[in-house]
């Protein structure tokens, strides 16, 4: 008889009728009473339509004790703000998340409590902001609310984040010292009996006393150092699904018991030294791993450290000592020379120098002065600086691009995902022939050699390394990877689309010529120009800025065409041809097709005011980026909703052949789905937010941008300096990854191949497997390390100037 | 061939003695940055 399965959590039911609820008009089934009274939660709730849309079921809740050491106002310093009058805000990670409808779940049933004011979940983060009335709940009973409906939260606290960190470093460089030091020891034991070599120059006595050492110094190898190995391996078992760790702990353990064994009776052979050597160089290849993984977390730390930054606010006439979170936008801010800059804005007096290098890789510092645009997080090096701020807290560029590294980090490359479902009946294979091996031959050391010699850690090894490490190289770069996968798309492109405006010119607009084509003299129709755009965020707009001043009402935006708006007592329209001709109800007196330039319409009720001829410049480097992409293979497109004449002149500037111009957010997207149909990799590379759909339509994106519009834009990479040249860098970087991935799976399969007969024969002892064993893990793990390239060079430079001066007072 | 009766175990002992000194460096924050303290010789202010 098969068990039903509980409504909330989906694990069997042993007990049928024993616990029931209703759901959704239906009696169900739950398979404890913590599900069911979870379920009558949620249903009391009112959220009964969380079990309709949630795409998976739900984690069995855990014990609820109330956690009253969270209400402490001391402890809370450590994570909560006091955000307002009778308001304090902290940061929660939720656990249990499974999909969408739970965060819907969780966001709805903080909302609902009594006294929580404010309550946010960032999907990709999975934290919840909340505000609270301390004198209406506790944060304890806030979190157990969260505990009542089947998930858990604790606070979000950054620096236990980098306490953890730490001791998960200095536990992992304790596990290596110890089998790398009792290994050595281990192989002095053994030299004497090697070198014998059964000639009996080594007294009995002798022989049994370094086997009792070499007992006693490999027991905290086995049972302190390779603890990852069985625990992993027994998390695998649990789930019948063997991965790396299950041949190793079996290899290992039995290694050991069959040498300690040996040592105890006095009879057979002990190879201490291999196990212990073994366990070493594996515990090396991790601890490389973990260092990898680290040095790429690194970054997102400095990112969001924010938080620990203090601010000088202008209050009363004097700057007041605050906490950067506390800045709320229009606040006036002291940077002091030598101090991070606290948020978003830009520069109201003073003039200095910035390094940027966190956000943008560029290395030289920037000259700032007033109106200059800022960034939190980044170094003030001369004079003191007084900003008004735009953006604070989580709204920074630098926590924006700190949340998407995140979240690539968290999601799961397709490569690592095919090199699991690889090394899974592989390992099947590999237990089933070393249980054949050992039975048929009768020696227990041949099952052992086969389990060591053929464990597939290199192959789950190749891909994970070598893409941490480009993604690490690239974010030294400037370059933002915001999706794990997209690398190996990358290195597939066939196609890259280039959009115009703000990608291969700079979007600085700058009126060329006007031609005036009604009665309007000419700086009327540029007040009346600047006025209509000055409401727009069009990159064209700018060219207007500070035209003069004229009264315009009601500015209306009418997306891919122009601006509408009343002067005095008529419409006016700028705009596309179009557009102003509908309004005029005359065709334009003369073509005025000026190539290169980009022409904008004035036109009011009464006819045609005016052409505006507009000039934008190439970027530097454009030429050189588009060269280095077309000699690696790359057919190269521009793609823009500017004026034909405009873009085919940049095009024949740059050596571009296939060109579209005057194209709406609907034909691009057609554009590069024709493309993809014919069977056409496409890489697109827009400005941001205004590309968003056909960013996301193409197989890999770049979003080219200084401003937080790129970070929303969902790009897959996003480019934070504005140097095109890291366009064909990451292409390079990318190939060369994907290159050593290959590379690295090549080799794991082959050696696997050729020492699975070899050890199953009996021709490869236990020494000769652990040797190839690590060596083969080692190989595919250096490899990896060079999927970095070239830039790794620059990281570790890069690394220690912009590291050295902050960090310490504030962790201390 | 006496001499080792008394040599290995005095060898374990200092195994485990050497691998205390490092537990004591390691918990003391002696290997947290490998990379600054390289550097730090080359700058001028200390």
């Amino acid at each position: 008889m098969s068990l039903a399965a509980c409504f909330h959590c989906d694990l069997p039911v042993a007990e049928a009728g024993r616990w029931r609820a209703p759901v959704l008009g239906e009696a169900r089934e739950f398979c404890c009473a913590g599900c069911a009274a979870v379920a009558s939660t949620i249903v009391a709730g009112g959220f009964e339509a969380y079990y309709a849309t949630r795409s998976g079921p739900a984690a069995a809740p855990g014990a609820f004790p109330a956690p009253a050491v969270y209400d402490d106002s001391q402890a809370q310093e450590q994570f909560a703000v006091t955000s307002g009058p009778n308001e304090r805000t902290a940061t929660l990670i939720l656990d249990h998340i499974r999909c969408a409808a739970c965060l819907w779940l969780n966001e709805r049933a903080l909302r609902r409590l009594p006294g929580v004011s404010r309550a946010d979940i960032n999907y990709a983060t999975q934290r919840a902001t909340v505000s609270w009335d301390p004198a209406r709940i506790r944060l304890s009973a806030i979190i157990e609310a969260i505990r009542a409906i089947g998930y858990d939260a604790f606070p979000y606290d950054p620096q236990s984040q980098a306490r953890f960190n730490q001791a998960a470093r200095r536990k992992a460089l304790w596990r290596l010292f110890v089998a790398g030091f009792g290994a050595m020891q281990v192989m002095m034991y053994a030299f004497p009996a090697y070198v014998d070599g059964g000639a009996g120059t080594l007294s009995p006595e002798a022989e049994s006393l370094m086997r009792w050492a070499s007992l006693l110094i490999t027991a905290p190898v086995i049972v302190f150092s390779c603890g990852p190995f069985f625990s992993g391996a027994w998390r695998e078992l649990k789930r019948m699904r063997p991965g790396m760790d299950t041949p190793i702990a079996l290899g290992i353990g039995a290694g050991f018991a069959a040498s300690a064994w040996a040592t105890v009776t006095g009879a057979g052979a002990v190879y201490f030294d291999s196990i212990a050597m073994l366990a070493f160089l594996l515990l090396g290849a991790r601890y490389l791993e973990f260092a990898a993984r680290q040095r790429a977390a690194l970054f997102v730390d400095r990112l969001s450290r924010w938080s620990a930054f203090t601010a000088f606010r202008f209050e009363n006439n004097s700057f007041k000592q605050v906490q950067a979170h506390e800045l709320v936008k229009g606040d006036e801010v002291l940077v002091p020379a030598g101090e991070r800059i606290p948020a978003d804005g830009v520069v109201e007096r003073g003039s200095s120098s910035v390094d940027e290098s966190l956000l943008t890789g560029e290395p030289l510092p920037l000259v700032k002065e007033p109106g200059s645009a800022l960034a939190a997080g980044t170094l003030n090096l001369e004079q003191p600086l007084v900003m008004r701020v735009l953006r604070a807290g989580l709204q920074t560029r630098a926590a924006e691009i700190a949340r998407l590294v995140e979240r690539a980090a968290a999601s799961r490359p397709r490569l690592v995902a095919a090199a699991d479902r690889i090394a899974q009946p592989f390992t099947w294979l590999v237990l089933a022939v070393a249980a054949v091996a050992g039975l048929s031959s009768g020696d227990g050391w041949i099952a052992i050699a086969v389990l060591v010699a053929t464990c597939p850690c290199a192959l789950a090894l190749a891909a994970p390394v070598a893409l941490t490490r480009a993604a690490g190289a690239l974010l030294a770069r400037g370059v933002v990877l915001t999706r794990a996968s997209a690398l190996e798309t990358l290195a597939a492109v066939t196609d890259v689309v280039f959009d115009k405006t703000g990608t291969l010119t700079e979007a600085k607009f700058r009126i060329a010529r006007v031609t005036l084509l009604g009665r309007a003299g000419e700086n009327e129709c540029r007040a009346l120009a600047g006025e209509l755009e000055s409401s727009s965020r069009h990159p064209l707009a700018r060219a207007f800025e500070g035209a003069g001043a004229a009264v315009v009402q009601d500015a209306r935006n009418v997306p891919g065409l122009g601006i509408e708006g009343h002067g005095g007592d008529r419409r006016v329209r700028i705009g596309t041809e179009a557009f102003c001709r509908e309004l005029a109800a005359a065709p334009l007196p003369a073509q005025m097709i000026y190539p290169g330039l980009t022409p904008v319409y004035l036109a009011d009720e009464r006819g045609w005011l005016a052409a505006f001829q507009l000039e934008d410049a190439l970027r530097e480097q454009a030429a050189g980026a588009l060269a280095r992409l077309r000699h690696v293979g790359l057919a190269i497109h521009l793609l823009s909703g500017d004026h034909p004449e405009a873009v085919a002149a940049v095009a024949d500037r740059l050596g571009i052949g296939p060109r579209t111009g005057g194209a709406t957010p609907p034909d691009k997207l057609a554009y590069v789905e024709r493309l993809q149909r014919e069977g056409r990799v496409v890489a697109m590379v827009g400005d941001g937010l205004n590309d968003t759909p056909v960013l996301a339509r193409a197989n890999v994106s770049f979003a080219m941008g200084s401003g937080a519009d790129a970070a929303q834009s969902r790009a897959d990479f996003i480019l934070l300096g504005s140097s095109l040249d890291e366009i064909p860098g990451t292409f390079e970087l990318a190939r060369h990854a994907m290159r050593v991935v290959r590379q690295n799976f090549a080799w794991a399969l082959a050696y696997n191949a050729a020492a699975l007969p070899l050890a199953a024969m009996g021709w490869i002892g236990p020494l000769e497997a652990a040797v190839g064993m690590a060596a083969s893990s080692f190989i595919v793990l250096l490899n990896a390390l060079r999927a970095g390239g070239a830039a790794s060079a620059k990281e570790s430079w890069k690394a220690s100037p912009s590291l050295s001066p902050s960090p310490s007072p504030q962790y201390s | 061939m006496e001499s080792l009766t008394l040599l290995i175990p005095l060898s374990v002992a200092a195994v485990f003695l050497i691998g205390w000194v490092f537990w004591r460096a390691l918990q003391g924050g002696q290997f947290d940055d490998l990379d600054r303290p390289g550097v730090q010789v080359l700058s001028e202010d200390e």
